[in-house]
């Protein structure tokens, strides 16, 4: 204790670092077992300090294997990837600096980057509300109080656990325009379907049911969302009048809001970096239709073996999802009801 | 809620019709693997082949070096998933349950590495991997598991959050270490979340394609996804045995999503709140 008291005489800083040399003057004077005693109540009297001598460097400890990942294989290969797209770098043989080069051609001598960038841009503006509207259809469906719903939740989830190989695979095979089932399915309905894979304006089609298939996971978060919300809520709506439309624009949707701004964000970031199904299934084309942005990035880096313009590329990616994650942050204020809030107008409208 | 005979029409109709959807396509893939080659380019299509020729998994699984690739992808399978379940829930315990200087800015951090494209880091790695000298083997895929990863972290610190504080302070009245009360007393009541982090990350690392594609180069360190790939490029008419192994490739996922299902969905409820 006095230790304690003459440290904070010593050091007239501000209150919680006294509070620390406190700690710290009393560590070494008590042994392990009362310490540990002491510490917990010295923590309840001190809310504001919260730590002490022992536990001040054990979370450090416990959070150290992510620091070390985080350092070894996230930051310094962001930092490195960003030095790199000012150089040009070729597989073999010396790097030369060329400040905005890449960059510069990115913009007016690569049509290829102008072409990938509108088709991915397209392909996120098909995928993200078709699989938005089909996740939250299906999430309604598989709520509905009817028999055996559990084998069909488990039947549209079954596909999102199957490898994007696999994926190509059998949609290639079905979509195939000469022995695919696809197109006989179609023609026993008297229609002639498109020659799928082949054609350039259905290429990215294809890509967008193929990819869509896997729309289970979405689906099981708008699930458990809704099969959260209160039964009250939709009972009072019933006793207003409202029938089943109404309760779902008027109660479903605005409770869910969090969770479609969550879906949103996720399958936008997913949309702009699809790359396994358009290695497999189209490999780009045809005539480059299907080149996504993610495509072209790979082949610059591991076909052309141009190391510094793929990560001028790839960076310029990153910037355009923190913008657009950041833009829909910023939009969703507007159309995004948090619990917290809607609990705490309550309370201010009751009092 | 009561259901009109309306209602439950239109619910079943839309039911029936998604699941061809989800289904048709396994169960197209599971006819044309058990075709004969004449069959499987004769057209019409035949819905009901023959005879079920079930050899043809075998001598699919014997035309290429399946055996490895299937043996390679289970190592990486597994190591990951060790590598994820230690460092994942140390890591979730330091965020959840301590309060330390710069915690609400090393969280974000970590948040935002959700956020990092995998092209922007894809050629540094690439060389650091070959400084270490780790290309075509499969270290790349199993060594960063061991040091966690955001969405499994965050996950199951969530789960940590709502767990009151008395349980640690009463432990260490006790005389527990720290670490001991994360040992002795978290990790049992985590079973739930970390077999969602499991089962997940078995999922994820089982249908990797990229990763492998990237780091491996020798057919004896090919994983099921990149070997099958490469099947598939190699030979374009021998669509029987490729939907042979497609299927097996894809049977594991599945038996472990039929034992997990339970935790999937409460997992995924708990990690949006």
């Amino acid at each position: 204790m006095h230790t304690g008291m003459v440290l904070c005489i010593q050091d007239p800083s501000p209150l919680s670092r006294t509070k620390q040399a406190w700690v710290k003057g009393r560590g070494f004077l008590f042994n392990r077992s009362n310490q540990l005693k002491r510490e917990i109540m010295f923590t309840k009297k001190n809310k504001h300090t919260g730590f002490t001598l022992v536990r001040k460097r054990v979370p450090y400890l416990f959070i150290l294997p992510w620091i070390i990942g985080y350092l070894v294989f996230t930051l310094g290969p962001l930092a490195f990837s960003l030095v790199m797209s000012f150089f040009d770098w070729p597989i073999t043989g010396d790097a030369e600096f060329v400040g905005i080069g890449n960059f510069a051609k990115m913009f007016t001598g690569d049509p290829q980057f102008y072409n990938s960038l509108l088709i991915t841009l397209k392909f996120a503006l098909i995928f993200v509300p078709l699989n938005l509207f089909i996740a939250l259809l299906l999430a309604l469906l598989i709520t509905q109080p009817i028999k055996g719903m559990e084998i069909f939740r488990t039947i549209f989830y079954l596909p999102a656990v199957v490898s994007g190989v696999a994926v190509s695979i059998i949609w290639g095979w079905i979509f195939n325009s000469e022995y695919g089932v696809l197109n006989y399915l179609l023609s026993l309905l008297g229609m002639e379907g498109p020659r799928w894979l082949i054609d350039p304006k259905w290429a990215v089609v294809t890509i967008v049911i193929a990819s869509a298939w896997g729309v289970g996971t979405m689906m099981l978060i708008f699930y458990t969302d809704i099969k959260g919300i209160p039964n009250e809520l939709y009972e009072a709506a019933s006793i207003d009048g409202a029938g089943p439309i109404r309760q779902f624009i008027s109660v479903t949707i605005p409770s869910i809001t969090p969770t479609i701004l969550f879906n949103v964000i996720t399958s936008v970031i997913a949309a702009l970096q699809q790359l396994t199904l358009v290695l497999l299934l189209t490999g780009g084309g045809p005539l480059k239709s299907t080149y996504f942005y993610g495509l072209f990035v790979y082949n610059n880096a591991f076909k052309h073996h141009e190391l510094g313009y793929a990560s001028a590329n790839a960076w310029f990616m990153f910037l355009i999802i923190l913008l657009l994650t950041l833009l829909i942050f910023k939009t969703s204020s507007t159309w995004v009801f948090y619990e917290t809030e809607v609990k705490k107008g309550k309370k201010g409208g009751r009092k | 809620m009561k259901i009109t005979r309306k209602h439950k029409i239109i619910v079943y109709t839309l039911l029936v019709l998604f699941s061809l959807y989800f289904l048709f396509p396994f169960l197209w893939a599971l006819i044309t693997a058990l075709k004969t080659q004449q069959e499987v380019f004769s057209y019409p299509p035949k819905f009901i082949p023959d005879a079920a020729l079930f050899s043809n998994f075998i001598e699919a699984w014997n035309s290429q070096p399946f055996g490895v690739y299937f043996k390679n992808s289970v190592i990486v399978t597994v190591m990951t998933t060790i590598g994820q379940l230690i460092s994942c829930s140390l890591v979730a315990y330091g965020f959840a349950r301590y309060d330390f200087k710069f915690k609400n800015i090393l969280f974000i951090l970590l948040l935002s590495t959700m956020m990092i494209p995998w092209d922007v880091t894809m050629i540094p790695l690439y060389m650091e991997f070959n400084m270490f000298g780790w290309i075509n083997t499969l270290k790349p895929l199993i060594v960063p598991a061991f040091f966690g990863s955001a969405y499994n972290i965050f996950l199951l610190r969530q789960f940590l959050m709502n767990i009151p504080k008395d349980l640690e302070n009463a432990a260490r009245i006790d005389g527990a270490n720290e670490f001991q009360i994360f040992y002795k007393i978290f990790l049992p009541i985590m079973k739930g979340p970390l077999t969602l982090v499991a089962v997940l990350n078995i999922i994820l690392v089982w249908n990797d394609y990229l990763g492998p594609l990237i780091y491996l180069s020798d057919q004896s360190k090919y994983t099921m996804a990149l070997g099958l790939a490469s099947f598939q490029g190699l030979h374009e008419l021998q669509i029987i045995p490729i939907m042979a192994m497609t299927l097996v490739m894809v049977i594991p996922p599945v038996i472990v999503f039929f034992f997990a299902q339970k935790y999937i969905v409460e997992g995924l409820s708990g990690s949006i709140k």
